[in-house]
């Protein structure tokens, strides 16, 4: 695993990274990895992946709108907020 | 005069229905001991005035004889259940001060019952650690101390805020939360039982996400049958859980006495690892050993996969993790560190308000997760996974439960294993297969190392038959007699 790799996961995580803490990132990042890595003996040919241990199908129902009409409670643990909206930076110049 | 904070639950209940004492002298008695325990950090808040509240109502119930399953009982909620108008943290910066504006299912259905909430008990951040020393609140405190240091022992993890103060009598029951182990280990590093049933079993919704399709909710007693009072009101079909199960919620409670008679155990080979200490194996020997005295019939089995459970985990749930943790973005709840643009604002939020744990599983699971690694590791652990689960149902066609060690060890010091995430990742090592098949698993207190120190064992189950998990540790427990408290409460009798 090299450094841009490291930056990488990072910027794709959205978590800011500073040049000093790389170092200490990937080698713990590395050795997860490594250990990770002993699933590649595993022989896995034709083999379905399992995404849920329950062998139920989701269930369907009635498309209705069942909540709503709380933007207080929404709103309310909002770090900023304004006439019912919440507020971030402006992301168009 | 009876130390009400040291009462069963079926003790408890039948006081207050005999009116030998009311539900506010039973919650006021804990909350004096929660005062004394702070060392401990077992509670991140604690919330007096909604306990008494809540015990009032209970009370007022008694007196007209409408009284529920578990009115009155004293419990703590483990932080990472959000609860309406209490802050919920999951342990993290984060979400310091989030105050949720509802209820999650679980604790409604406690609340429904009658449980009175002592407080948010502490736990690892986000639920993500095996040693309850990634809190953001600070380390809990094992209420044990081995015979030979006096050194402060983790309580285990992630749940440790709960296990602590169910051991130290500050609870009378707790939630807890069990995604690799997170409730058996912590169960077993303090001389509790605990149990995580199947998966499905308990509702998820409000419950801060952590891996969706492993996170399972139950519940930490003193006894087994407290564990099935609390696991009977705690679960249920739940319409806003995708994954719940609409499966019928037996009484457990009246189901724990059958014996073990006839009952087939399986030993699996695969669990006798060289580096167990000897004592472990020992008392697993001792388990089977009372088993088969009993009339139960021991059968050896192969779960040939179970060396790459952990492995398997350790992609599958940070992938998870990186993608139910991408909500907090310093938006709409929690945290917000301002930077000169939106996507400045998100990488310093969560870069301030995430430890170090819970980053690393973040960016672990964007890697695996990310564009030429996927098929590799992601799909890889998910074909292995249903392997693992293939290991089980085979198995369950030979026998009905399945006995191992709850833990490779018992509990250690606060900051061992810290320096090497791989080696505090195999504290799991006996209960993640749980996970990774959506198993019910309940370890139950059978012995003591040279230490001093409890150790646990395991029982795990078919799905939705967490009756005979319970009935098989009730015989365990019985049968070791454990009756070993922590120094924290002789040195309280003293």
């Amino acid at each position: 695993m090299d450094k841009n790799t490291v930056i990488k996961a990072a910027r794709l995580a959205q978590i800011e990274l500073k040049d000093s803490e790389i170092d200490a990132v990937k080698s713990k990042m590395e050795g997860i990895i490594g250990f990770v890595e002993q699933l590649s003996e595993v022989d896995t040919t034709g083999v379905e992946p399992l995404q849920s241990v329950n062998d139920i199908a989701l269930r369907m129902r009635e498309d209705a709108v069942t909540d709503g009409g709380i933007p207080e409670k929404v709103l309310k643990n909002a770090p900023e907020s304004q006439e019912g909206f919440f507020v971030v930076s402006k992301i168009v110049e | 005069m009876t130390d009400l904070t040291a009462l069963s639950v079926s003790e408890a209940l039948a006081g207050m229905k005999n009116k030998d004492f009311s539900a506010v002298e039973l919650t006021q008695a804990h909350l004096n001991a929660m005062e004394k325990a702070r060392h401990l950090n077992a509670y991140i808040v604690e919330t007096p005035e909604l306990a008494l509240k809540q015990a009032a109502e209970s009370d007022a119930r008694y007196a007209s004889g409408d009284a529920k399953p578990l009115d009155g009982i004293p419990m703590g909620m483990k932080d990472l259940f959000c609860t309406e108008g209490v802050q919920t943290t999951a342990g993290s910066k984060i979400l310091e001060g989030f105050v949720p504006q509802y209820e999650s299912t679980v604790s409604a259905k406690l609340f429904a019952d009658g449980a009175v909430m002592l407080g948010k008990t502490n736990l690892d951040e986000f639920a993500m650690g095996s040693s309850n020393t990634t809190s953001y609140y600070g380390d809990v405190i094992n209420p044990w101390k081995a015979n030979d240091s006096d050194a402060d022992l983790v309580p285990g993890g992630s749940s440790g805020g709960s296990a602590a103060a169910v051991a130290a009598n500050i609870a009378m029951l707790s939630t807890g939360t069990d995604t690799g182990g997170s409730i058996r280990q912590p169960a077993a590093f303090c001389g509790i039982s605990g149990i995580r049933p199947t998966y499905g079993r308990c509702s998820r919704w409000g419950v801060v996400a952590f891996a969706s399709s492993l996170d399972q909710a139950g519940a930490f007693g003193r006894s087994v049958e407290d564990c099935a009072h609390m696991l009977t009101s705690m679960s249920g079909f739940d319409p806003k859980d995708s994954t719940s199960a609409d499966i019928e919620v037996p009484d457990f409670a009246s189901m724990i006495d059958q014996g073990v008679k006839g009952l087939k155990v399986g030993i699996p080979k695969e669990y006798r690892l060289d580096e167990t200490p000897a004592e472990i194996n020992a008392l697993w020997e001792q388990g089977i050993e009372w088993l088969r005295s009993e009339g139960a019939e021991i059968i050896d089995i192969s779960l040939p996969h179970t060396k790459y459970a952990l492995p398997a985990y350790y992609i599958i749930a940070p992938a998870e993790a990186s993608s139910n943790l991408s909500r907090y973005d310093g938006v709409r709840y929690g945290l917000r560190v301002d930077g000169k643009d939106l996507a400045e604002t998100y990488q310093k939020t969560r870069a301030e308000g995430f430890g170090d744990e819970v980053k690393r599983r973040i960016m672990v699971g964007a890697y695996v997760l990310s564009a030429g690694y996927y098929d590799a590791y992601y799909l890889q652990a998910q074909k292995v996974r249903r392997l693992i689960q293939n290991d089980f149902k085979k198995a369950y066609e030979q026998v009905d439960v399945i006995l191992t060690p709850a833990t490779p060890s018992s509990a250690f010091a606060i900051g061992e294993n810290e320096d090497d995430p791989i080696k505090m990742y195999l504290n799991d090592v006996f209960t993640v297969t749980v996970n990774m098949a959506g198993l019910p698993g309940m370890s139950v207190p059978a012995g003591m190392d040279s230490r001093g120190l409890p150790l646990g064992l395991q029982v795990i189950g078919r799905p939705f038959d967490e009756a005979t998990v319970l009935r098989t540790c009730r015989f365990i427990e019985r049968t070791a007699a454990f009756s070993a408290k922590p120094q924290f409460l002789m040195n309280k009798a003293a």
